[in-house]
């Protein structure tokens, strides 16, 4: 009955049998029978061990636990005593040449009155990319995860309550404007003042949430569904890659570029910062707003 | 000014501990999202105002929701996964009598 490895494995080449069916092969065309429970420990009183472990447990972990945060805290306070004074002149961030130079030449190298934006959006613009890519990367795998699933039952949700909630309904009737025109006020003067694509996203991320929660998916759907959300990503991100692979050409070679810092103080200025802060406020807004409808399950 | 920093600063410790310490998710939730209100007013205080308009709409706004949303959903499936064991349950029997 027992052949020998070099005669299953022929037999398998040949394709007598799957890999699966050998074992319901080796008995006869019968499936091993499953193993019984051993119940051979049932009689033993495990009960009151266990409670003692459980009472141990339940002290010492909380002991342990904050014995834990209490190193973390000191060792945190130690560290922080041991930073510079604030506006500490000769501390490295004071005094290092490259914020010498980011101050001193910031405002005529990239036109931004935002200093930040000038760093994160010009000097420092390839960091930016590589989070509008994580970001980017996040929302995909959350879209693979959840999209996988099949479709829940439809139910009586919280939601239809809260559709029904005049006083919420009326409030973000009032308010979800606003929200989203503080989001693009905040993108739009990311060079001018304090702000930028990520916060600005981030607004117009949850008005867009507020609208959806109020009056449904249906009028939030006219204003972002998953087609454009692609669509809108894809376009910022290969936008935002492209604008800024010419100008990092252009900038090292010391070629001329089209991009002029122009005047400091006007909306149209700082040359590409105002269209990157708004592809990547695109991205942040895109991405908040799809994790929220994906969450909630209904059509996106 | 001193004052009201210190007393937000307590505040947010006290913010802090009590999101770890409540038992119920939904209300170290909501501390949660108090906490980071707070912390964007400190952000306020610090003069980094777009640092405190991101962590009022993330930290407050989105995450709060999402975290929501997460424990409303985690809910409803546990609610299927009982239902569901009831129905095995009341099954069994019909099939061992068969």
């Amino acid at each position: 009955m027992k052949k020998s490895f070099k005669d299953r494995l022929q037999a398998w080449d040949s394709g007598q049998f799957e890999l699966g069916d050998a074992l319901v092969r080796e008995t006869d065309g019968r499936r091993p029978p499953e193993k019984e429970e051993d119940v051979s420990w049932a009689h033993v009183p495990v009960g009151r061990v266990s409670q003692v472990e459980r009472r141990l447990f339940r002290v010492l972990y909380p002991v342990l636990a904050g014995l834990l945060a209490l190193v973390m805290i000191a060792f945190l306070l130690f560290v922080v005593e041991q930073l510079p004074a604030f506006g500490d002149a000769l501390s490295p961030a004071n005094s290092s040449e490259v914020i010498k130079r980011y101050i001193a030449s910031g405002l005529t190298e990239t036109g931004a009155v935002n200093i930040v934006a000038g760093i994160i959006l010009d000097y420092r613009a390839f960091d930016t990319l590589g989070e509008s890519h994580v970001l980017f990367t996040a929302a995909i795998v959350v879209f693979i995860l959840l999209l996988a699933e099949t479709e829940l039952p439809d139910k009586p949700s919280d939601r239809r309550i809260l559709m029904d909630d005049l006083i919420f309904k009326k409030t973000a009737f009032f308010l979800s404007p606003f929200i989203l025109l503080f989001g693009t006020y905040v993108i739009l003067n990311g060079h001018l003042g304090p702000g930028g694509g990520f916060s600005g996203g981030a607004l117009i991320g949850a008005g867009l949430i507020l609208v959806s929660m109020a009056f449904g998916p249906r009028v939030s759907g006219r204003i972002v569904a998953l087609k454009s959300y692609r669509r809108i990503v894809l376009v910022s991100l290969l936008f935002y890659s492209l604008a800024k692979g010419y100008s990092f050409f252009c900038g090292a070679n010391g070629l001329h570029t089209i991009f002029r810092p122009g005047t400091p103080g006007r909306i149209f200025s700082a040359g590409l910062i105002l269209p990157l802060n708004i592809a990547v406020g695109l991205v942040v807004a895109c991405t908040m707003f799809g994790f929220y409808s994906l969450f909630t399950r209904e059509s996106v | 000014m001193d004052i009201i920093e210190i007393f937000l600063l307590s505040l947010i410790v006290v913010c802090g501990i009590a999101t770890c310490a409540s038992r119920n998710l939904m209300v170290s939730l909501i501390i949660f999202m108090a906490y980071s209100v707070l912390m964007s007013i400190v952000w306020a205080f610090l003069k980094a105002p777009d640092l405190a308009v991101t962590e009022a709409a993330v930290g407050a706004g989105i995450s709060g929701i999402l975290l929501f949303i997460t424990l409303k959903r985690i809910r409803d499936l546990r609610e299927e996964h009982e239902a569901g064991t009831a129905e095995e349950k009341e099954a069994g029997p019909d099939e061992e009598e068969l």
